[in-house]
């Protein structure tokens, strides 16, 4: 199968966000370059700016960048959680690619949300819904995307929940009384519940302990093996983009500074601050 | 036919972090590659072998130059493919073998190795089939076989490297010293791993510093000083 231009999964095309009252310098005076958000003139501060990127189906993308690079800006707006300044994405499977997803209607994006999508938090409780047990939770994905036969959500629930090693025996247990990990584990199987092309994973293993962020990778690498199912990764951390992206950006004051092969990115780095990154592993 | 086509391929590194040091490792490297050939890419270290491999795999991004490479639905410059293109072809047709097995944690010996199998057939089963086949050919012993690769001697690991890269059957490999850290009887399992390949069509750059192998595997051979080709010649066994 040859690869055509139009075989994207996911196109985003100059995705910005910024906090404030811009003027028309404001963009070009924040960045990368100037080391800063924050534009001089308004104070306004630019999360991230001119994000551009296609996504292909099947694909791993990694976002890699420091605190305050709009890494994780990127993907809550392409979640909706919040609304963008200017820029636009289209989704194949919604409208076959032809409506910018990010300007419908709150009823519209709520169906791409609990059908197209699945979005996994680094905080559990940004995920799950604490009041639920955690079959619930898994329910109450599969009861949003339409399923309303019980039995059926809670087969589903279950094989879910055997998938990502989370005992069956604790699907009416709330999530409060989870590790950490399996809290995580919990959220992985609600966001693929609905057998979603696209999964979103904010930055899921910081703050775990090593051996329990070690389950969580490998069961997102198995996921991905299994099912296929495109994903974007955002991560501090290069190991983990190491281990789970085909592809990766590099993000710096709300820029991207360089994308690429991860295997380039890692080893023949181009960009100042990607050699930078990439030399400081420990 | 040409699977491979490299012209005027350059490689320079620009060390920003290194206040913009300069380094030269490939300098105009032309050569061509017939369909099912095998050449032995030789030269003292630092002469730019895996370099040149690298570039031609797409890890290292080449500073001048293009890599034509007839890939099954057509030539492709792999120098200025992009991205996805690539990755299709790394999941289908390229595989690169490094020098040294890079470790994914906690995936035992036999799945490290049915991995790229089980991508392309989608039947676990057979893939892990496959994979033990392997491994028993390369004696690496069965106790081992489910256990994680970080903890093996350099040899094991080499042997899982290699038939981790060989299982798919790639149209187009890329090995890097194959043979290091083996002994006689394995080297010779793996050349004539290697040598069947051939048979079925695959092309190979190999790399390696080993006479017999070199020997044993290669149709032709390329010579490298200094990032620049100083060398061809046909094996003399041909």
């Amino acid at each position: 199968m040859s690869r055509n231009a139009d075989n994207w999964l996911l196109r985003v095309t100059n995705l910005t966000k910024i906090y404030g009252e811009p003027n028309k310098n404001t963009v070009s005076l924040t960045g990368p370059e100037f080391n800063s958000n924050i534009c001089p003139e308004t104070d306004s501060i630019v999360a991230c700016a001119d994000i551009s990127f296609d996504l292909y189906p099947g694909e791993v993308l990694g976002i890699v960048g420091e605190s305050g690079s709009g890494k994780s800006t990127v993907v809550k707006l392409l979640y909706f959680d919040m609304e963008k300044t200017g820029g636009a994405a289209w989704l194949k499977p919604y409208a076959d690619g032809s409506i910018d997803m990010l300007s419908e209607s709150n009823q519209k994006k709520r169906f791409i949300r609990n059908n197209l999508m699945g979005m996994v938090y680094q905080n559990p409780r940004d995920g799950l819904n604490f009041n639920f047990t955690s079959g619930g939770n898994i329910a109450e994905k599969l009861i949003m995307a339409g399923n309303y036969h019980v039995g059926e959500i809670r087969g589903r629930a279950s094989d879910l929940l055997n998938k990502t090693e989370v005992p069956v025996l604790r699907m009416d247990d709330r999530p409060a009384n989870f590790s950490g990990g399996m809290q995580q584990r919990v959220q992985i199987s609600k966001a693929i519940a609905n057998n979603p092309p696209l999964l979103f994973l904010d930055e899921v293993t910081t703050g775990l302990d090593v051996s329990v962020q070690a389950k969580v990778l490998d069961l997102i690498r198995e996921l991905q093996q299994d099912l296929g199912i495109a994903m974007i990764v955002v991560s501090h951390d290069l190991s983990v983009i190491r281990m789970l992206t085909d592809r990766t950006i590099v993000m710096k004051n709300g820029r991207i500074v360089e994308s690429g092969l991860t295997d380039q990115i890692l080893q023949d780095p181009q960009h100042e601050y990607s050699q930078l990154l990439v030399s400081s592993l420990l | 036919m040409n699977i491979l086509e490299v012209n005027n391929l350059s490689k320079d590194f620009n060390l920003h972090i290194l206040n913009d040091k300069w380094i030269e490792a490939l300098k105009n490297i032309n050569f061509t590659m017939k369909e099912g050939e095998i050449i032995g890419l030789t030269g003292k270290s630092g002469s730019g072998k895996s370099s040149l491999m690298k570039c031609l795999y797409r890890t290292y991004l080449a500073s001048s130059g293009e890599i034509i490479y007839l890939s099954k639905n057509g030539p492709v410059d792999l120098v200025k493919a992009d991205d996805h293109r690539i990755i299709d072809l790394r999941k289908s047709e390229i595989t690169y073998c490094s020098q040294f097995l890079s470790v994914i944690p906690r995936v035992s010996a036999v799945d490290v190795v049915c991995e790229h199998l089980f991508r392309v057939e989608k039947d676990k089963d057979f893939a892990r089939s496959q994979a033990k086949e392997m491994l028993e050919q390369l004696g690496l012993p069965y106790e081992l076989w489910d256990a994680f690769p970080v903890t093996f001697s350099g040899g094991e690991q080499q042997r899982i490297n290699v038939a981790r890269s060989i299982i798919a059957k790639p149209r187009f490999l890329l090995i890097d010293e194959p043979t290091a850290s083996l002994d006689a009887k394995t080297k010779d399992v793996v050349v004539d791993m290697i040598l069947q390949l051939k048979a079925n069509g695959t092309s190979v750059l190999c790399i390696s510093h080993d006479e017999y192998t070199l020997e044993r595997l290669c149709d032709r051979r390329i010579d490298l000083k200094f990032g620049e080709i100083i060398s061809e010649e046909l094996a003399t066994n041909q």
